[in-house]
């Protein structure tokens, strides 16, 4: 019996002086091969008495299980060891940055005009586009402007030359989003012309526009958003409602006062420009122009073909070049128009 | 409009300070868009008279001035303007003053003799620029006064930024009425009296063009000393308000349209022969402006002349022959009603604006003529002395005042609150707009000098405005909840642009008006659109591509170091179209422009740098139409390299171009490296289709690879066309994995290597079908394209 506790003793001692899993391979040949001690002596059983085969068999089974089991402790032992080995030499520095195309981004005026759109869409606001070069007509006159009106001193506007040189009559680069207003609603009244009641008109229009003018505070392309409501019941206290609570949503803060105050549109009637001041931060309190707007002026809705008794709405034109100066601090107008990845980067 | 607070505390002066003044001027829509000080601080400045003026002993252009300050005994002042004299009266800055800038003034010795303060001018005070000698007050200035009072240096200058509606407050008496109506404080006007002619010296006055000029009123003054010096209350006043003072005559015309909004103005008598004639320019006619610009003019243009030439643009400027100087000793006074139609447009068109043609063209008080003609003849001979003719008076049709009604209903309705109807009776009376009740309504017959006010719409914003827009409520509106249209037939720009962002591309916004080489160079257009007033030459021609806006973005960016760059923009292109809808002529479709600059990637640890090349944008350009696909065909483009450029076609339909920038232009444009572009229609881009379902095989794919070798020029488009198109059934797909070019290939042959992919819907594939299969392919390229089997 003891002898058999001194062959498993001394295996056990046997594996676990190598780590090199071959030569733990030819110790286990060395117990538990062909010709191993363990091997032997099984063999050996044969030679026994009966009665003494049983339980000498028992104690070698019993022997060969341990001297087993201590072969696979070691052999997962190694195992491990060289798993160990091979995740310590594979490791990374993980702070090595990452592999990747450079980062684009959109322009930061076209952040505030989605954010502008989406906001509008959340109320039921349809979006609608119109031509840069436009004319007249739909810039000026359908907006109660006639040639020589005073209020076209307040656009200096781009006029074309024609093919002669000459200046093209009739058309120029649009002053403002306003003219969109009229080809919308030039294009529903047209559609909805059997219906007794007209659906509302709820749309913004967003796009560049040009003015004669350049400087550090104004450029001579540049943003707006129009947005127009017309329906049966739409007032002047809704336009209130709906500029505040866009404002709060576009900066995600209360912390901002709105004020309405009487200006002139000839396309609008009342008028308002819309200031909004914040109530903290650099500029705080400081009354910041936003928008014009107003009620739809009775002669650009009967111009189109709505029966101005019967429906009324109210229109405004915003500037999101300067919404978006306020919303990342920039200071300067001209950065949007000039390109500079430096500037541009930091709106990725 | 400009003016002085204290001139028009004269009119109306409301307890409140002038930044509550200013506030309310602001929300009733008068914006008040500057304030300033007439001065800047400073205290224990006062009027001082020089007695007397001695020598310096030690300096000579030094003086020592004995001066009384008012306060009994005389100061001894050493002062070093050369102006300084004994009898005139100068500012005296007191030991203890603080002069602007922080400068103290104290007793101390100048060059040895004491000094007591210091006499001023008027930079050292900070009104005026003019360092060059002692600020002279008015002989009769009172000795000791503290300066401030005595040139009313408290006051404040406002600036009003008057809408075009708002003509009638281009006057104190105008911008008072508003106060008046806005504060409840009444307002005190002119009082204005006939005077009487002394002499019976006339013009008779002919009205042809009755429409533009309806009523010409004028009269002489003869005697009149034109070289008399203005008062400094009308200097003052002027000058505060931006007006030069130039002469007696010229500055009481300005103070009067200043005071009550009607643009006068003064011929000399004696130049002018028979009657006065009122009537539009015939063609050809020629003018001499006051601002000695001289003006061809047109048949719209309103003349006063008399019946031997014109003598002014009515109601824009006078002429210059017939113009008033100092030697002037008879006046012809004009007062009139030019009708706005008749001024509008008219000086812009010559390039300039006056004080009178803006008003004009706005609108002058037509009941007020005649009052402004008697306050400046009054003035005239306060001031000039002289004695006045009789008036002469033309009147034709002036313009009708309509009477407005007004429904509390439909202010209720528009405003969003309703107000009572006392509330807007009352409302309406404090405007000057005196309401008649008809039942519920009320009818308004506006005043002369009211332009603005034809419909109950202009009325209700007179009442709200009044009323104060800040009082009416802003509730959450309420509207119709119909959802609105969510197409899944196309993609949102917003989404086209950000799959373009995300593929590491900038997106920029150009001008749309460039340098007309852009326009030649990268679009070859000979039909421009040219701007009939570009601010700049580099800004005159519309673009018809994006491209020349993305290349200055590169040049720029390489100038600030920036040596890799990707940019992409959308935008309206514009090109001359006879069929272009909807502004005919012209054609504005949307672009979206991308290109490459630089490495294909950003330099980085692992990746061998190499440049960006025309594949690389292409994929771009595939990931950005994905899931439709295009197709490509070499096309010559004028941006691009001739042999580097393909058109893109999506359902045989050309959306656009896709190239590396020609080297023409690469070298013009002074790029070290080729930029990669594409540039295609947005409307094509945005296009999307609805996926449709097709069943998947259940049945295990074949794959199996196929090398050959074919010639170079090969196209391999017309190579997977035609494999796609004579494929046996079970192949499915067929998709380029290598192509190889050199050691082992055939000189002008190029190798390319294709997966393919075999698969039956119903069944597992057989080997033998697989082989059949791959045959009858390998066949078919021998025939077509004489390709070898590459093993």
């Amino acid at each position: 019996m003891h002898n058999f506790d001194q062959i498993v003793h001394a295996a056990s001692l046997a594996f676990a002086a190598t780590d090199d899993p071959d030569v733990l391979e030819q110790i286990k040949a060395s117990y538990l091969g062909k010709s191993g001690q363990i091997t032997e002596l099984l063999k050996g059983l044969g030679k026994l008495p009966a009665d003494e085969r049983k339980t000498v068999g028992a104690a070698i089974n019993r022997a060969k299980g341990e001297v087993e089991s201590a072969l696979n402790a070691r052999r997962e032992a190694i195992r491990r060891m060289a798993l160990d080995a091979r995740l310590a030499e594979e490791a990374l520095d993980v702070t090595l940055p990452g592999r990747r195309q450079s980062l684009g981004g959109l322009h930061p005026v076209t952040r505030t005009l989605e954010r502008i759109e989406a906001l509008f869409r959340s109320i039921g606001f349809e979006v609608a586009d119109g031509p840069e070069i436009e004319a007249d007509f739909q810039n000026f006159t359908a907006l109660n402007t006639p040639e020589d009106h005073p209020a076209r001193s307040m656009h200096d506007t781009f006029y074309l030359q024609d093919e002669s040189g000459g200046v093209a009559p009739g058309v120029l680069l649009r002053t403002h989003t306003s003219p969109i207003q009229v080809r919308y609603m030039q294009a529903h009244v047209a559609l909805h012309a059997g219906a007794e009641t007209m659906p509302e008109i709820r749309v913004i229009a967003p796009g560049r526009v040009y003015r004669v003018d350049s400087d550090a505070t104004h450029s001579p392309m540049f943003h707006q958003v129009e947005g127009l409501w017309v329906g049966q019941n739409v007032s002047f206290a809704d336009l209130k409602g709906v500029i505040a609570d866009f404002l709060r949503r576009f900066f995600e803060s209360d912390d901002l006062q709105v004020r309405f105050r009487p200006s002139f549109f000839p396309f609008t009637e009342p008028s308002a420009e819309i200031d909004m001041a914040f109530m903290s931060g650099a500029l705080k309190g400081r009354w910041l122009e936003i928008a014009g707007c107003g009620m739809v002026h009775p002669n650009v809705l009967r111009q189109v073909g709505i029966d101005a008794e019967k429906y009324l709405g109210f229109a405004f034109g915003m500037g999101p070049d300067r919404l978006t100066m306020l919303r990342y601090g920039i200071n300067d107008l001209r950065l949007f128009y000039d390109g500079d990845l430096r500037f541009l980067r930091q709106f990725a | 409009m400009k003016f002085s607070e204290s001139w028009l505390r004269t009119f109306v002066d409301p307890a409140c300070s002038g930044d509550e003044l200013s506030h309310l001027l602001t929300m009733a829509g008068l914006e008040v868009e500057e304030e300033a000080s007439v001065a800047p601080a400073f205290d224990k400045v006062v009027v001082a008279e020089l007695l007397e003026v001695g020598k310096h002993p030690d300096a000579d252009r030094l003086r020592v001035c004995r001066v009384d300050v008012g306060s009994g005994a005389a100061l001894q002042i050493v002062c070093g303007a050369p102006n300084a004299a004994a009898g005139i009266k100068v500012p005296c800055a007191l030991p203890g003053a603080e002069l602007p800038g922080g400068f103290q003034i104290k007793q101390a010795k100048v060059r040895g003799v004491e000094s007591s303060g210091m006499l001023c001018s008027a930079k050292e005070l900070g009104i005026a620029d003019d360092a060059t000698g002692l600020l002279l007050l008015v002989a009769d200035a009172p000795v000791g006064e503290d300066i401030r009072r005595h040139l009313d240096l408290d006051d404040r200058l406002l600036t009003l930024k008057l809408t075009p509606n708002r003509a009638d407050c281009l006057s104190l008496e105008g911008v008072a009425r508003e106060v008046a109506a806005l504060t409840g404080t009444p307002a005190r006007l002119t009082e204005v009296g006939a005077v009487d002619a002394t002499i019976a010296d006339s013009r008779a006055i002919v009205l042809d063009a009755p429409q533009a000029c309806p009523r010409y009123c004028g009269r002489v003054i003869a005697g009149v000393d034109a070289g008399a010096a203005t008062p400094p209350w009308i200097s003052r006043r002027l000058e505060r308000s931006g007006i030069r003072p130039i002469s007696a005559l010229v500055d009481i015309t300005n103070y009067v349209m200043l005071e009550l909004g009607q643009p006068l103005h003064a011929f000399d008598n004696t130049r002018l022969h028979g009657d006065i004639r009122v009537r539009m320019a015939r063609p050809g006619e020629k003018i001499t402006l006051l601002n000695e610009q001289t003006l061809e003019l047109q048949e719209d243009v309103l003349l006063i002349a008399d019946e031997r030439r014109p003598l002014a643009m009515g109601g824009i400027m006078g002429g210059e022959e017939s113009g008033i100087g100092l030697t002037t000793t008879e006046v012809f006074l004009e007062s009139a009603f030019f009708a706005p139609a008749a001024i509008a447009g008219r000086a812009r068109r010559y390039g300039f604006v006056s004080d009178a043609s803006h008003r004009f063209e706005r609108g002058v008080d037509f009941g007020g003529t005649l009052r402004a003609l008697e306050r400046a003849t009054r003035l005239v001979i306060d001031i000039c002395g002289g004695q006045p003719g009789p008036i002469s008076e033309a009147v034709a049709k002036l313009p009708e005042r309509r009477e407005v009604r007004l429904r509390p209903a439909r202010v209720a309705k528009v405003l969003g609150v309703a107000l009572s109807s006392e509330r807007i009776g009352d409302l309406l009376t404090r405007l000057g707009l005196p309401p008649v009740k008809d039942q519920d309504d009320f009818v308004v017959t506006p005043p002369s000098y009211r332009f603005d006010i034809e419909i109950e719409e202009d009325l209700i914003e007179e009442v709200a405005r009044l009323h104060g827009y800040e009082n009416i409520p802003s509730p959450a509106p309420v509207g119709l909840m119909s959802m609105l249209p969510q197409t899944e037939q196309s993609r949102s720009r917003a989404r086209v642009r950000q799959v373009l962002a995300d593929g590491g591309y900038q997106e920029v916004v150009n001008f749309a008006f460039v340098e007309e080489d852009w326009e030649r160079d990268f679009a070859d257009n000979s039909a421009l659109i040219r701007l009939a007033n570009p601010i700049a030459s580099q800004l005159s021609v519309m673009r018809s591509t994006l491209i020349g806006g993305l290349i200055a973005n590169v040049t720029t960016n390489l100038k600030r170091r920036q040596s890799r760059a990707r940019f992409f923009e959308t935008g309206r292109c514009f090109f001359r179209d006879p069929q272009g809808v909807p502004v005919a002529g012209f054609r504005q479709p949307w672009k979206l422009t991308a290109l490459a600059y630089g490495t294909a990637f950003p330099e980085q640890w692992g990746w061998t740098a190499r440049k960006v090349d025309f594949f690389d944008v292409k994929g771009d350009l595939e990931r950005l139409l994905a899931p439709r696909k295009a197709s490509f065909e070499r096309a010559a483009h004028p941006a691009l390299h001739p042999g580097r450029s393909a058109r893109v076609l999506l359902n045989g339909q050309t959306v656009g171009f896709l190239g590396e920038l020609h080297p023409q232009w690469q070298q013009k444009y002074e790029l070290p490296l080729a930029p990669v572009l594409f540039e295609l229609d947005l409307d094509a881009v945005v296009i999307a289709g609805l996926p449709r379902y097709s069943e998947v095989s259940r049945q295990p794919p074949v794959i199996r690879d196929l090398a050959i070798v074919v010639d170079q020029g090969l196209e391999l488009q017309r190579l997977i066309d035609a494999m796609t198109t004579n494929r046996p059934e079970i192949v499915r797909e067929i998709s380029l994995f290598d192509v190889y070019v050199g050691r082992g290939v055939e000189p002008g042959k190029k190798s390319l290597a294709f997966r393919i992919v075999m698969q039956d819907t119903q069944k597992t594939l057989q080997e033998v079908e697989v082989d059949a299969a791959m045959q009858q392919m390998v066949a078919y390229l021998q025939e077509t394209f004489a390709a070898q089997l590459r093993v």
